[in-house]
């Protein structure tokens, strides 16, 4: 059985200089009220990574607007002009990386694997400082895993045991990052008894806690 | 012709590409009004990178569902038979070559098929999002955009700005014509006949192949 705990428990859980994985696309699938909470609390110099920067008032660019990130690793962020800003001045460190790669990267993190071949990036500046790996006969990337203290997940249904389902297209980032951190919050919109085993997307023994909140 | 009918026109042309049954990626902007135009006696399935395939028409104010968007945050609808799925899916999807199709937008693109869409340096920095894995995984790559960048040459010899992916691009589709990208020459297929050849040769910094275009089908 998972611990629910309450929102004022995540300050338990957090510290400055740490690194967090916050699932989430455009912030659809992000547990935004998890982020208010980290505005609230005022970690930083936190390493985040999330496919992208959010918006200033939405995600996890409210905690970039806030200055409590040090170190972002995303695959965009045009969506929010302060993200550029902070980076293009040398405020904010920023390791752009292509989407796929990024997932990947996650799921060997998660995955007890020690990277991955892709030709993603081959022939552009994602290949530098990286070894080329050929294989029959076709250039490819070595890509290496990534791991980070936390993850911050958003679920929409979870269940007493800590199983989670996501809705729509809120699952994107949300299942992998779950596999690649040493503690994994769920942010639940709403809990049940029991979620039909065939409809669970993430195992409960991926889990650690979950605190209810969310539309 | 206008902003719009230039953005009509092409988005036209373009969705006569497709086939019966094709997967295919449309990208943020210009791309995404193809969706407008496929011919009605076509199906095609339609993938959002951020998780699902089966991307309908936006809906009406009323029906907006935020935990159904597209690749660029807006809300979107999913036609029946369609489903989600996670990135990590997604992106084998897009890498693993079962997009038949992918369109998108570009600053550059070179005969080589190079194109360079997701940075300007000291300028614009949005990043790649899925553009990479898309035009290196996809199996045709269609870039559909206007021709110059208001008189620019955006079509080259080679890229000046950091390219998005080396070698990939199959078709490029403006509103002055279309041309294909085969061993290291763009091929002029078909061209509009609002204007020249020399007109369109000068609009564009490579050297075209022009053998016998055939002239573009102007409706829209």
């Amino acid at each position: 059985m998972k611990e629910i705990i309450k929102i004022d428990d995540l300050k338990f859980h957090v510290f400055d200089g740490m690194s967090i994985m916050v699932g989430g696309f455009m912030a659809v699938g992000t547990p935004e009220f998890l982020i208010d909470e980290l505005v609230q609390l005022g970690v930083k110099n936190l390493t985040i990574i999330c496919n992208d920067a959010g918006f200033v008032d939405r995600g996890v660019g409210k905690l970039i607007v806030n200055g409590q990130v040090h170190k972002l690793i995303a695959s965009h962020i045009g969506l929010n002009p302060e993200a550029g800003r902070l980076m293009s001045e040398g405020l904010m460190e920023c390791e752009l990386i292509p989407q796929g790669t990024l997932i990947e990267r996650i799921r060997c993190g998660g995955s007890g694997l020690g990277g991955f071949l892709t030709p993603t990036g081959i022939g552009t500046i994602v290949e530098e400082g990286k070894k080329i790996i050929q294989s029959e006969g076709k250039d490819y990337i070595l890509e290496l895993p990534l791991r980070a203290d936390l993850a911050l997940i958003e679920g929409t249904t979870v269940d007493q045991f800590g199983n989670v389902l996501y809705t729509k297209t809120t699952r994107n980032f949300n299942p992998v990052m779950a596999t690649a951190t040493d503690k994994v919050i769920v942010g639940a919109r709403k809990m049940i008894e029991s979620i039909d085993p065939d409809c669970v997307m993430t195992p409960h023994i991926f889990v650690d806690y979950m605190i209810m909140g969310g539309q | 012709m206008d902003k719009l009918q230039i953005r009509n026109f092409i988005a036209t042309r373009v969705a006569k590409e497709f086939h019966n049954g094709d997967v295919v990626n449309l990208g943020i902007g210009l791309p995404t009004a193809v969706a407008n135009f496929i011919p009605k006696d076509i199906k095609i399935h339609l993938q959002s990178e951020n998780g699902l395939i089966g991307l309908g028409p936006q809906p009406n104010e009323d029906d907006i569902d935020y935990d159904i968007t597209n690749a660029g945050g807006q809300p979107v609808t999913l036609i029946e038979g369609g489903m989600y799925f996670d990135s990590s899916t997604s992106f084998g999807i897009i890498r693993g070559g079962h997009v038949d199709v992918t369109v998108l937008g570009s600053l550059q693109v070179d005969q080589t098929g190079s194109l360079a869409n997701w940075i300007i340096p000291g300028k614009m920095v949005p990043g790649m999002g899925g553009a990479m894995d898309l035009v290196t995984g996809a199996k045709k790559v269609i870039i559909a955009m206007t021709h110059t960048n208001n008189g620019k040459p955006k079509i080259l010899e080679k890229c000046t700005l950091p390219l998005t992916a080396k070698n990939q691009v199959n078709l490029i589709i403006t509103e002055m014509g279309v041309m294909e990208i085969r061993e290291g020459k763009i091929h002029l297929l078909e061209y509009n006949p609002l204007f020249t050849f020399e007109e369109i040769q000068e609009a564009t910094q490579a050297t075209l192949v022009i053998d016998h275009p055939i002239k573009m089908d102007m409706e829209v």
